[in-house]
């Protein structure tokens, strides 16, 4: 950073003043798009969050604004949805599939990429890379028609071979047994991909010297990855697991709306903090509680982040993420 | 693809093989499993494409299968004739995509530029003012209430397109790609010939780092394209600019929407809607909706690897 010194009048010094000054007004402006959408459209939404302590409702004139400021406070009775068993069960799915989903996708993308890094053929490697990825490019609706062959109650493969087996078909879409599975299998197929590739990355850049000093003291292939590639994307791990830690109260909307078919008799086993808020202001308009609702979730979620990058930061300091 | 002989898993075990690889049963076992989930991710989109080419009879008699009793292109024909609906949400995804892109990928070069930059006065304000939104937010409601009633994003071609205009992820990917390719003495030597910081920008900065530029375009592009949340959120009254995605999930709510679009076909409707290959045509039009990706695919899948890897490790 270039310090203005105006004490000491030597010209040149004045000419790279007026410079500095030139060149910090044109990188701003170049800031200053991105800068305007960051304010309009995320953190002028951050004082909507008064509504979440308010009786929001339409005044004259009907402005948003307005409405905000007329609407009396209610203090903390829009979080009393909190009490309701409905908010149990939303935290226990948000949770409880969030937790599972860190774990497997952890041990199954680590395994999978120290395979691929393993493997001979190079051709093989990046073809199995290249089709596990694909999902992750395709959209929760596509993904819920590719679901939908499967499990359609008329015409879908699984119903028919049960049917042509002399069996009850399952009506998947009002069961709710086989959804915590069916909800893993699609997490998984849609994002091992992406962080396979990810720790794939990682483990091409462990310097391969360690494997050669390795091999010269004796030790096999698995003493290797134990002693040599797990520590080597340590710092992916973490920091992989520190990202997925603080969207631990964050559901993939897509997932649990559109797969389900936003099945009401499937909510038990389906229903996550996003698709409760969304609901909560789609189909009851109620703005108060769904505002509560999701800025608890923003709120738990930012402790969340600050924590687990702060357990991080004395566990080892460089896989820090801030 | 061979299967695993029980003396090679004797050697696993024991340890007593080369040491820099894994002896062949090792290696048999990582294929098959590598490449039996490999199947796994794309079985499905296969799965759908051979229903979209199953006749109705065939899924009326077998239901969806991988081998139907006969094939037809009954439900491709039908699509050219449901006409306006289908290709206009077709010329929509691809106009808010396109546009979106553009727009996109000008903000968040332009916002990476100055956090580049070491010497530029601000940069700590604007890091912060980006970061801070990736870990604290007004949540959905007061973000929507906002768009639509105080910003006017509602049922118009701008709703769909500016709550994604901007990234902090995507300015970290491209504030790294920066880094690693452009050498601070470079702008120093261009800011003592004289040129300006926008030129310095275009003329030498955005040549250096294509690959970046392509990245972040990639990425943008693909969450246009695959955008169908915001739809939701905005698009009350003016369906005529709903784009594709958001076609297909409107398709699956609503049982009889096939039907009353084709009702605008006119005279013979109803014979049209009695014959309506409904299963196969929504197959068809995922069909549709991910050939664009499925084509593009090995060519950008280079670019949204380095990319990805880049912001997963900064970001």
């Amino acid at each position: 950073m270039t310090t203005i010194q105006t004490a000491v009048p030597k010209p040149h010094r004045r000419y790279s003043s007026i410079a500095a000054k030139k060149k910090t007004f044109w990188l701003t402006t170049m800031a200053l798009p991105g800068a305007v959408w960051l304010l309009l459209i995320r953190y002028l939404p951050m004082f909507g969050i008064v509504i979440a302590f308010k009786n929001y409702r339409a005044f004259r004139p009907n402005t948003f604004w307005n409405n905000i400021i007329q609407s009396e406070w209610v203090g903390l009775k829009n979080f009393e949805f909190l009490k309701s068993p409905d908010t149990g069960i939303m935290i226990r799915n948000t949770l409880g599939y969030n937790i599972l989903w860190i774990i497997l996708g952890l041990v199954i993308s680590v395994a999978f990429a120290i395979m691929m890094s393993e493997l001979t053929s190079r051709f093989l490697a990046k073809t199995y890379q290249t089709l596990m990825f694909f999902p992750y490019f395709l959209s929760w609706v596509v993904a819920s028609y590719f679901v939908l062959a499967f499990l359609d109650p008329t015409s879908g493969m699984i119903p028919f071979f049960q049917k042509a087996a002399g069996l009850k078909a399952t009506n998947f879409y009002h069961d709710t047994t086989w959804w915590p599975l069916i909800l893993t299998i699609c997490n998984l197929w849609k994002n091992l991909g992406y962080s396979s590739v990810l720790y794939l990355a990682a483990i091409t850049g462990i310097d391969t010297t360690q494997y050669e000093a390795a091999a010269v003291d004796g030790a096999t292939k698995w003493q290797q990855i134990w002693h040599v590639t797990l520590p080597g994307i340590r710092p992916m791990i973490v920091i992989l697991l520190i990202m997925n830690v603080g969207k631990i109260f964050n559901a993939d909307f897509g997932l649990f709306y559109n797969v389900p078919q936003n099945s009401g008799s499937l909510y038990p086993v389906t229903q996550v903090v996003d698709t409760y808020v969304y609901r909560a202001y789609a189909n009851t308009h109620n703005m108060g509680m769904s505002s509560a609702a999701g800025f608890l979730q923003s709120f738990v979620g930012m402790i969340c982040i600050i924590g687990a990058n702060a357990l991080v930061r004395k566990i080892d300091a460089e896989s820090s993420l801030f | 693809m061979t299967t695993i002989n029980p003396s090679a898993r004797k050697k696993i075990k024991a340890g007593s093989f080369s040491l820099n690889r894994f002896g062949p049963g090792a290696q048999a076992a990582f294929h098959i499993i590598l490449a039996l989930f490999s199947l796994l991710c794309i079985i499905p989109f296969i799965f759908v494409v051979i229903i979209s080419f199953s006749s109705e009879e065939s899924i009326r008699q077998v239901g969806f299968s991988f081998t139907p009793v006969s094939w037809s292109v009954e439900a491709f024909t039908y699509t050219f004739r449901l006409g306006n609906a289908l290709w206009r949400s077709y010329f929509n995804s691809f106009l808010i995509t396109i546009v979106g892109t553009i727009l996109s990928v000008a903000i968040t070069i332009l916002y990476a530029y100055p956090l580049f930059r070491k010497d530029f006065r601000f940069r700590g304000f604007f890091n912060f003012l980006s970061f801070f939104t990736m870990i604290f937010g007004g949540g959905l409601v007061p973000t929507f209430v906002i768009c639509k009633s105080v910003l006017g994003l509602s049922d118009n071609y701008a709703a769909l397109i500016v709550p994604m205009l901007f990234s902090p992820f995507n300015v970290i990917i491209m504030r790294t790609f920066l880094q690693t390719a452009v050498p601070t003495e470079l702008i120093e030597a261009a800011t003592i010939d004289g040129s300006g910081e926008y030129n310095t920008l275009v003329r030498i900065v955005l040549p250096i780092v294509k690959p970046g530029i392509a990245t972040v375009a990639l990425l943008v592009a693909l969450s246009y394209w695959n955008e169908w949340f915001l739809s939701l959120l905005y698009l009350n009254k003016n369906m005529d600019i709903m784009p594709l995605q958001y076609l297909l999930m409107r398709m699956q709510r609503n049982a009889d929407f096939l039907a009353k679009n084709s009702s605008m076909l006119g005279a013979d409707a109803a014979k049209a809607v009695a014959q309506l290959p409904s299963q196969s045509l929504k197959m068809a039009l995922v069909v549709f909706i991910v050939i664009p990706i499925a084509c593009a695919y090995p060519f950008f899948q280079r670019y949204v690897v380095a990319g990805l890897t880049i912001g997963s490790v900064k970001g």
